[in-house]
């Protein structure tokens, strides 16, 4: 994250300027996605002819507006009666209506316009109460009906908004919120997947996905970086996931994000924009569009025109690259879709009477039933565990990490604040060390608990503690106590031994106990450090420090 | 995806029906009394009003044996749906021979190529099936044991569904139309797939890749006794008539007696304009009553499922027996269809029907006019009112027909890329390039055009100019109707067709879209607006050819629409079609490209 975080601590001011101020002291994003050496030249170059107030100083503002398709989560697809499942072997998830056979219809799927609803409700959208279905044409190999189902002329949801945090100057603690509006939000399919092999000139085809239900997420330009895009897609995505509208695994391709990315001078109008694909990360995401940032500022600034076109992110060279498009300047003749009526919508005040439940949708209905979202989960944390508000971004951000600091507050007389430290400097370290998700921890909040609790009591040390949590951490299946006797980790109970050990520091080190005598009272710590390492961490330091002033006094 | 090779068979060895002329009925005593009501009549069409035969299934003599029971077999065939159901109730006959016996007439009438595919085993298998149900005594209903044919754009499990298009020759879907599963649900017998325009586009049944559907007409007692031979052979190969479309190979299906009922589709028209030319009952229901699921959309917003009968009762059955939501159809109504009995009309008080001026269309035939106007008459001497309505929008339906139609098409065609089912190209450039000769191999002249303007219809910058208006026109027509059944009109009466039936080599002159323009101006309307019409035949032309006259009605009132059409086919007593020369035909005079395929 090194990279997009340096960027966004300069661009989110709103006013990007020339990449050359670079060179005037500030530090470069590191191996980032940025061609310096060829920049430098140009640069120069350029700078030979051009004043350089204008070349140099003119500001730059970024525009940044995301499409992104969530894939719905639901048993079966939007149209058909076909199974959704990822990874499945190919073409085993196909209905005769998602392979297009002559005569086949669509049959809307109730659960998808809920996910719909719920989704557009939890961004503040309106929901319209009537939308309609367009199709979509062109040809390509993995959409079998030559068109696409969606929802062009009147989506399902419109005028919503987002908010969503993030931190300035890389610090957990300055967070500022911000929101984007949400154009919309329409049904659509899914296409299927075409795989090609080049070797053989070959295409294959994999209809699985073919009709699967997305919800289109139309993000209005009001971001300026990828670190804001990053942002405002992570807390889509902690909302979809919280809603179970859709799963979101950017690796899984439930959740697509695609960036329209354009630049211009404050006071003139939006730049051209370039539409950037192929994103399969939150991380990628804010490195792509802050490549394309920096590229189409250095083309115009080159004295260059951007052109209106899809580029892909190469995530091994980072930067974005021309893409034969598909769709090119295509013309997608849509035409609304004659086999599906308007889908109507109701609110507890045009719900009809006698009206069959298992046929309408209640808009209010849904409303009532929203869970919290993760904006009023955070909230919730703070107010109930005086935890930092960052410390409830993070809980929020690994999936079960909050209900796992809940449940170990739950089983432990420790206080929250103490138990939040253990949650996210050591649970959640280890986790990102070994790539492992809350649910695989080998640690459970049950056991974690424990731990704390022996901690809590002063049976142990935190150093001890550290070493029973590494214990745990193997996984073989022994419980904190088990772990504090087997490696004799408990804290010294017999006072009388612990005077003595004291007593044989005191007397080892008469330098040192003159320093103290003489006032310099630092030493102290050191004597305490001896004790611990002759009792091997199993002295309590506040002890140990009371019983050799004690000593030193006499 | 399976798209499996058909194998065919060898045909079976089925036992023969024979065609004769039945001798004519008593005179109907309501013809007689008609014409002295009516004193000014055109005279051809007189001679044809009077030409009144019998009812079906009367006048019959009994003799012995084997030959009883073939003629009481061959006679069985003509009898309507109702008759021969009760028939098999009785045990009269039972399904597999009355099977045997329509898969036998379809052989001998071949030459009509009113089929595609003959479902021969599988058919057998069905009434197979049905006999014993019925010998258990508990058939399904009415349909048990009943042959139909089903038009060959509705999908069929196990059975080849072409569109008459090289684009799914040899194409075998896995699944049944949702009409299609009903109808064998009620234990009814497939006999096959019935002959069509290229994906129902035409309106003569004339640009299958099949070749084109021959009018039973052509060779009626009827038609020869009108028509003046020139050289004996010349004639009888140019002298054959079309039988309009695009369900032509269902109207001629049901009009040569292979089958009892079958299913076209009406999309602008193409169930009622070859019932009228073959002198059948042709019923579009309502849009939304029928499930479309599973029938190959030529334009979805208008297409429903037709029904071809020989009479109005048989079309209130199927209708009984296919109506109601489905849930595979989106576009299908939520409400309950009761299935009726049609009751008989006696009070005419309440009854107003509507003559629409603009149906007074350029092209009419004056023995259609006199036809119609008779008709009105019949009503109004009937007690009934009759009024003079005004559709004032219809004039643009064909243009604004021609723009949505195209528009649909060139959508719902996009399908077919060669890639999951149907023909595909050798050619293996480019995807792109393989698409575009898969397509090229595929369709015919007619639906590559329909799909080109379709296409340029929906461009971005053309389509507020074309699309969006045709669908505001389509409104204004919709809302004609409202507007004349607001103010009190029950049914409308219209002609079906400008004229009877033309000869093929005649049709052939002018190219399909200028056809399809001209013969659906009287049809198309009730698609836009999605009602309830239909076909009843009414008279034979002048040249000895049918002609019919429509009925439309409100949206899913068809139980009034098919009373009106009930009372309207008795006073009218059409002739049966007296084919008495088929099996010369049969004997190899004519030589077809391809007809019915046995499987």
């Amino acid at each position: 994250m090194a990279a997009a975080v340096a960027m966004a601590a300069r661009g989110c001011g709103g006013v990007w300027r020339r990449a050359r101020q670079r060179g005037a002291g500030q530090p470069g994003p590191g191996p980032g996605p940025f061609p310096r050496g060829q920049r430098a030249v140009a640069c120069n170059a350029r700078g030979g002819a051009v004043p350089a107030g204008k070349s140099g100083l003119v500001p730059w503002v970024p525009v940044v507006g995301l499409e992104i398709h969530a894939q719905i989560s639901s048993n079966s697809k939007l149209f058909s009666g076909s199974q959704v499942q990822f990874a499945a072997p190919p073409n085993s998830l196909v209905s005769f209506f998602d392979a297009s056979l002559p005569g086949t219809l669509p049959v809307l799927n109730r659960r998808c316009v809920e996910a719909a609803v719920m989704t557009g409700l939890a961004l503040n959208c309106s929901i319209n109460k009537k939308s309609l279905f367009d199709r979509k044409h062109y040809f390509y190999a993995d959409l079998p009906a030559g068109y696409q189902i969606t929802q062009q002329r009147v989506p399902i949801a419109v005028n919503g908004s987002l908010s969503y945090s993030l931190c300035i100057d890389n610090k957990m603690s300055q967070m500022v919120t911000k929101t984007v509006r949400i154009k919309q939000i329409q049904l659509e399919q899914d296409s299927g997947k075409s795989l090609h092999d080049d070797t053989r000139s070959q295409t294959l085809v994999d209809l699985n996905r073919a009709g699967v239900g997305l919800m289109e997420v139309v993000m209005e330009p009001d971001m300026c970086c990828g670190e804001e895009a990053a942002a405002a897609v992570r807390e889509l995505q902690l909302i979809l996931q919280t809603l179970g509208s859709s799963q979101a695994v950017m690796a899984e391709g439930q959740l697509r994000v695609d960036a329209n990315v354009s630049v211009h001078h404050p006071g003139e109008p939006y730049g051209v924009r370039t539409e950037v694909k192929n994103i399969n990360s939150i991380r990628f995401l804010a490195k792509a569009i802050d490549y394309e940032i920096q590229r189409q500022i250095e083309e115009l600034e080159n004295g260059g025109t951007i052109l209106n076109e899809t580029r892909a992110f190469d995530s091994k060279l980072g930067c974005t690259v021309p893409m034969r498009d598909k769709e090119g300047k295509q013309d997608y003749r849509f035409m609304p879709e004659p086999n599906l009526p308007p889908l109507i919508l109701y609110d507890a005040k045009s719900l009809p009477a006698n009206m069959n439940h298992q046929q309408v949708i209640n808009i209010d209905w849904i409303h009532e039933r929203l869970p919290d979202l993760p904006s009023v989960k955070r909230k919730k944390l703070v107010e109930q565990y005086g935890i930092l508000p960052e410390h409830s971004f993070t809980l929020l951000n690994e999936d079960g990490l909050a209900e796992f600091f809940e449940s170990v507050v739950k089983q432990t007389q420790m206080k929250p604040k103490k138990v939040i430290g253990w949650i996210l400097k050591d649970l959640l370290s280890y986790l990102k060390q070994h790539s492992l998700t809350v649910k695989e921890s080998p640690v459970s909040s049950f056991l974690l608990a424990d731990l704390l609790n022996l901690l809590e009591k002063k049976e142990i040390s935190s150093p001890a503690a550290k070493q029973v949590f590494m214990e745990l951490w193997k996984g073989e299946g022994k419980t904190p106590l088990e772990i504090v006797k087997e490696q004799k980790l408990g804290l010294l109970q017999d006072q009388k031994e612990l005077e003595q050990i004291c007593q044989a520091v005191i007397d080892g080190q008469e330098n040192e106990v003159m320093a103290i005598k003489a006032g310099n009272q630092k030493v102290l710590n050191k004597l305490i450090g001896l004790v611990q390492k002759k009792t091997e961490g199993r002295s309590n330091p506040v002890l140990v420090k009371q019983l050799l002033e004690k000593k030193l006094s006499e | 995806m399976g798209v499996g090779i058909k194998t065919r068979s060898g045909s079976g060895r089925v036992a023969t029906a024979r065609l004769s002329a039945q001798p004519g009925g008593p005179r109907s005593q309501w013809a007689a009394a008609f014409l002295a009501a009516l004193p000014i009549v055109p005279r051809g069409v007189a001679a044809r009003w009077r030409r009144a035969a019998a009812a079906p299934g009367e006048g019959e003599g009994r003799s012995a044996g084997v030959r009883r029971r073939r003629r009481a077999g061959g006679a069985m065939l003509r009898t309507s749906l109702r008759q021969v159901s009760a028939a098999l109730k009785d045990g009269r006959v039972t399904p597999t021979e009355l099977c045997q016996r329509c898969l036998a007439l379809i052989k001998t009438t071949k030459f009509l190529n009113a089929y595609i595919t003959v479902a021969e085993e599988t058919a057998l298998k069905q009434a197979e099936e049905s006999e014993k149900r019925y010998k258990r005594g508990q058939p399904l209903g009415i349909l048990d044991g009943i042959p139909i044919a089903v038009k060959d754009n509705f999908n069929t499990a196990g059975i080849e569904t072409t569109c008459a298009s090289n684009m799914l020759k040899g194409y075998i879907s896995p699944y049944n139309a949702t009409v299609v599963q009903k109808l064998l649900d009620q234990g009814a017998v497939l006999l096959g797939k019935t002959n069509l325009d290229e994906f129902a586009m035409g309106s003569g049944s004339t640009d299958g890749v099949f070749g084109p559907v021959r009018n039973p007409w052509s060779y009626s007692k009827q038609y020869k006794d009108k028509s003046v031979p020139k050289s004996h052979s010349e004639d009888e190969e140019s002298n054959w008539v079309i039988t309009g479309g695009s369900s032509g190979g269902s109207a001629a299906a049901v009009s040569s007696f292979t089958c009892f009922a079958a299913l076209g589709s009406d999309t602008g028209g193409s169930t009622r304009n070859p019932a009228a030319h073959c002198g059948v009952v042709g019923l579009k229901p309502t849009y939304g009553l029928i499930s479309r699921h599973g029938l190959i959309p030529l334009v979805n917003s208008m297409d429903v499922p037709g029904i071809l009968t020989r009479c109005v009762d048989d079309a209130a059955v199927l209708l009984g027996s296919l109506a109601g939501h489905d849930p595979k159809d989106s576009t299908t109504i939520q409400d309950d269809f009761k299935p009726f009995e049609i009751p008989n009309l006696t009070d005419f008080s309440k009854l107003s029907i509507g003559i629409p001026k603009e149906y007074h269309a350029p092209g009419l035939s004056s023995e259609i006019l006199a036809l119609w106007s008779k008709a009105a008459d019949l009503f109004k001497n009937a007690g009934a009112k009759v009024v003079e309505v005004s559709l004032p929008h219809t004039r643009y339906s064909i243009v604004c027909y021609h723009v949505l139609c195209t528009a649909e098409v060139a959508s719902n065609m996009a399908r077919f890329d060669g890639l999951e089912y149907g023909h595909r190209s050798d050619m293996k450039d480019s995807t792109e390039s393989m698409y575009a000769a898969t397509r090229r191999e595929g369709f015919n002249d007619v639906v590559r055009g329909r799909i080109l303007s379709g296409n340029y219809f929906l461009l971005k910058q053309n389509y507020e100019k074309y699309f969006v208006k045709a669908q505001k026109v389509r409104r204004l027509i919709a809302n004609d109707f409202v507007k004349v059944f607001r103010s009190g009109v029950d049914i409308l009466l219209t002609p079906t067709t400008l004229s009877d039936a033309a000869l093929y080599t005649e049709f052939i002159q002018e190219d399909n879209r200028t056809r399809s323009a001209q013969d659906d101006i009287l049809t198309q309307a009730a698609n836009m607006a999605g009602l309830p019409a239909i076909n009843v035949p009414t008279a034979l032309s002048e040249r000895g050819l049918p002609v019919g006259l429509q009925f439309i009605g409100r949206s899913f009132q068809e139980k009034q629409l098919l009373t009106v059409a009930k009372w309207f086919e008795k006073q009218v007593q059409f002739p049966v079609i007296q084919l008495e020369e088929v099996k010369r035909h049969d004997s190899g005079v004519f030589q077809h490209k391809k007809s019915a395929s046995f499987s």
